[in-house]
């Protein structure tokens, strides 16, 4: 897979549905009335299995269910724009399959001995949508952009590391940080942009903000605002040109919309919800035209404790919690089993990801005794626990929008009441939410979610530094030792010797609690029959995209 | 009459100004920035960025000031520039939504007087009969069915079932190749669904509305003179009481102008529509108070026009008003 920029943002959950990596897909419309542009070989497209051999040619129509805001790989961090930038642009390196980093414009790198300095050698040959070469120079351009204070980009500080930076020659491109940082690799895999169409110009108003020349394996064709995104395929792209000729992202705000489209015909891919995905699909009508993949998605939903609450600040009630709360059967009503319990910020079978660390299985009475032990008692006939003269009662609140997140708070508020703890559930609309909850610290608990980055570095989200108005570990959790390992962890970059790192890391968090972590739901794509070629692996199925083909007899668009 | 007119538009100048003010000042009072969103809960955003973004955006002076800059922008015709990502000209986004939205509103406002009001002359010339009870219920049926509920329906049943009707859009992939003809049919043929949902509430609405304007007129003294000359039914009807009837009307027509440039969010989300009501909504919702502003002085201007229509029609069409 090869995203443009890995745009992390919970805040897909407000106003998008879910994960955050992988392109959310789908939806066209047909026409069926005799008028018909794209005339399709009504006859032939059905599926035939027995055909398939490799060929060129067709079109893929993918839901999105919103429209893209910027197509600048630097400006742009919301998933739609990001998806078509991934087609569009190449980084230095990318994903693989196992998200491994490889080499993509890049063709190979290497890191110096002390870890401070990394040499790209760049592929030769490679030319910009507009014929113009690619070298060096727009390597150098990108970096500069990206450090450049009149640029409006959310991603300038793993830049803003960078000591040094040169192109001793045109095919060859140095940086050298002041410290070791393992990050740091991974913020060549974002876009890289033509130096020759930008030079001198105001990025923020660039023409190629709204239609982008990279050196992808797709060109930009057309943009139909709220409506569709056109690419092209590159017949001169250095990776080989994809066998699929045309994607056309359609934009459907509505899933179940996106699902009629898709079943009518106008679609060949979206994102299931869960609902569909467990009791819409399961017909042979629809398994004849469609083929369904599941796998765990990058993104995680939990539930976060405001730790300068002095009923949190006690380890004791926040584990209490977590026994109290059956997570599976939070996976099944409101993932419908489609997902599966978290342990820990990581994508369960990632390499940092630690599967022996506390889990928390569902133990009302070890929750119960723990609360006991922290001095919360239920007196009498009040069921609700009390320690000097305070209930035991909290809010949780969560942003509007995300449906997932408030049936799990509904959940979990009734199996605490089964322990003797008070909750209310507090659903507030996004904007307002995090200025008037997250930022000022003024809130109990929240169930929220992140996008899981591929990079395990976690120093924004749980070091004790971060705890400021605006900034991530807005729960103010503040763990020396934790604080030691993220520290450390950012610094070495063979990951043989990170994984103990992040495994110490994650059983810390286990044992501290001061998130309980809830569940890591399933992406649920669903692809026409017609495409071949998929393969699903750890990182999706999106990664060899170019590969995908309809072989010549299944075809439905000849243009 | 000419003077009638001045005086209105006068008269429109300090509302406006009064209702941008009131509208600048309550949106900047909603909790949560433009910069906000674009910088929050991202772990790799700098909070420099958002300083940088603010000081751009001009947030960091006093609101007064603020509105003064953007009041100086908007005599000029310039609506200034989206704060959201793409940063494009407001007038651009609005522009290009706004086609679709006008013609299925007034597409939708066709079908309903076409269709409300001899449905409700009808009703209220056979008051209490079985083709009254049953437009009643029928009405009422459509006014009380949630239009989201309603369309999913349709969509389900017309375009995935029977496949005679595209399911969502407005166009079809492909329409760039079709010929002048074809690409009217083709638009026409997404609208059916969305310009019939659009209009069902409206029908029930409007034409329970002509029906209860029907009966009042029916009751008046110059319709007994009426049938007392031995005028036939059909010109006591058709030519004294709706005439009379159809007064009222034009009030409405007026209030529904600003309407006009107005969409549904639901309504758009669910046939995928591109218009003014998602644009509205997603500029609320990400704190786009270039964009949010933008549309309300247009849907302020379009309310005071359309009150000011409905004044000078009154005043052509009613010798009673003109004359005062």
């Amino acid at each position: 897979m090869k995203p443009g920029i890995f745009a992390i943002h919970p805040a897909m959950g407000a106003l998008r549905l879910l994960p955050g990596l992988l392109p959310r897909l789908v939806l066209i419309l047909f026409l069926t009335l005799g008028v018909n542009g794209c005339r399709e070989n009504r006859t032939t497209a059905v599926e035939s299995d027995t055909d398939t051999a490799v060929a060129y040619g067709d079109t893929i129509i993918m839901g999105t269910i919103g429209d893209a805001t910027n197509l600048l790989a630097p400006l742009a961090s919301d998933a739609s724009s990001s998806a078509i930038i991934g087609h569009v642009y190449n980084g230095l390196i990318r994903y693989d399959k196992d998200m491994r980093l490889v080499g993509d414009l890049a063709e190979s790198w290497d890191v110096s001995a002390d870890g401070r300095e990394i040499t790209f050698h760049l592929r030769r040959g490679v030319t910009w949508h507009d014929g113009e070469p690619f070298t060096a120079a727009d390597v150098m351009f990108t970096y500069r952009l990206m450090i450049d204070p009149k640029t409006p980009t959310a991603y300038a500080d793993r830049y803003k590391q960078v000591e040094h930076a040169s192109t001793p020659d045109p095919y060859t491109f140095k940086v050298r940080y002041a410290e070791p940082l393992a990050p740091a690799l991974v913020s060549w895999a974002m876009g890289i942009c033509p130096a020759h169409l930008l030079a001198g110009e105001d990025i923020t108003t660039s023409a190629l903000a709204r239609s982008p020349i990279g050196t992808g394996p797709f060109r930009f064709v057309k943009w139909e605002p709220g409506e569709r995104i056109v690419l092209e395929r590159n017949e001169d792209y250095f990776g080989g040109a994809p066998y699929i000729k045309r994607i056309v992202y359609s934009i459907v705000p509505d899933t179940t919309t996106m699902f009629l489209e898709l079943q009518s015909g106008g679609l060949d891919y979206m994102g299931l919800t869960p609902l569909q995905y467990a009791r819409q699909t399961d017909t042979p009508a629809f398994s004849r035209r469609f083929n369904k993949f599941r796998y765990p998605a990058f993104v995680y939903t939990y539930l976060g404790y405001n730790l300068r609450k002095p009923m949190f600040q006690d380890k004791r009630v926040r584990q209490a919690i977590s026994y109290a709360i059956d997570k599976q059967e939070i996976v099944d009503g409101v993932l419908l089993g489609l997902g599966q319990p978290a342990t820990g910020p990581y994508k369960p079978g990632s390499w940092p990801y630690n599967p022996d660390v506390q889990r928390y299985l569902y133990a009302p009475d070890k929750a119960r005794a723990l609360l006991d032990a922290a001095g919360w008692k239920s007196s009498g006939t009040d069921k609700i626990r009390q320690k000097e003269g305070q209930k035991l009662a909290f809010t949780i609140v969560t942003n509007q929008g995300n449906d997932q997140r408030i049936k799990a708070g509904e959940i979990i508020q009734r199996r605490l009441q089964e322990v003797g703890i008070e909750v209310k559930l507090r659903v507030i609309e996004w904007a307002s939410f995090l200025k008037e909850f997250i930022q000022p610290g003024n809130f109990d608990a929240t169930i929220l979610g992140w996008t899981i980055p591929v990079d395990p570095d976690g120093y924004n989200i749980w070091h004790s530094s971060k705890t400021g108005a605006q900034e991530l570990n807005f729960i103010a959790y503040c763990n020396p030792e934790v604080d030691r390992l993220l520290e450390q962890g950012r610094r070495v970059l063979d990951i043989e010797q990170r994984k103990p790192i992040y495994y110490k890391l994650q059983q810390i968090l286990a044992e501290d609690v001061p998130y309980t972590f809830l569940y890591v739901p399933d992406a649920l794509p669903v692809v026409a029959r017609r495409f071949h070629g998929i393969k699903e692996a750890p990182a999706g199925i999106m990664y060899n995209f170019e590969k995908w083909y309809v072989p010549q007899s299944q075809q439905k668009y000849e243009r | 009459m000419l003077i009638h007119i001045i005086k209105k538009l006068a008269q429109m100048v300090p509302l406006l100004v009064g209702i941008t003010l009131i509208s600048f000042v309550v949106i900047h009072l909603a909790p949560g920035e433009p910069t906000d969103l674009q910088t929050e809960m991202n772990p790799e955003a700098s909070t420099e960025l958002k300083e940088r973004l603010r000081t751009e955006y001009g947030l960091d002076k006093p609101l007064l000031v603020q509105y003064g800059t953007w009041v100086k922008r908007l005599v000029q015709l310039d609506f200034g520039r989206s704060f959201s990502q793409d940063r494009r000209p407001v007038w651009d986004k609005i522009i290009e939504r706004l086609p679709i939205t006008l013609l299925i509103n007034l597409l939708s406002m066709g079908l309903i007087i076409l269709t409300a009001v001899p449905l409700g002359i009808a009703a209220a010339v056979k008051r209490d009969s079985w083709f009254d009870r049953i437009t009643t219920l029928l009405v009422f049926a459509g006014f009380a069915a949630p239009s989201f509920w309603l369309a999913l329906l349709l969509m389900d049943w017309l375009g995935v079932y029977l496949g005679v009707v595209p399911v969502s859009g407005v166009k079809s992939f492909g329409y760039e190749y079709l010929s002048r003809v074809e690409q009217v049919l083709d638009v026409a043929h997404h609208l059916i669904l969305p310009v019939f949902i659009s209009a069902i509430g409206g029908v029930a609405g409007f034409s329970r509305y002509m029906r209860s304007n029907m009966l009042e007129v029916i009751r008046q003294d110059y319709i007994l003179t009426a049938r007392a000359k031995g005028l036939s039914e059909r010109v006591v009807i058709g030519k004294h009481a709706l005439r009379n009837a159809l007064l009222p009307l034009i009030t409405i027509l007026g209030l529904a102008v600003p309407g006009l440039i107005g969409g549904s969010v639901i309504f758009e989300s669910i046939f995928a529509i591109p218009g003014m009501g998602k644009l509205f909504y997603d500029g609320v919702m990400m704190r786009d108070y270039p964009l949010i502003m933008g549309i309300l002085v247009i849907g302020a201007v379009m309310t005071l026009a359309g009150n000011m229509l409905a004044d000078v029609g009154y005043a052509l069409a009613d010798p009673r008003i003109r004359r005062r």
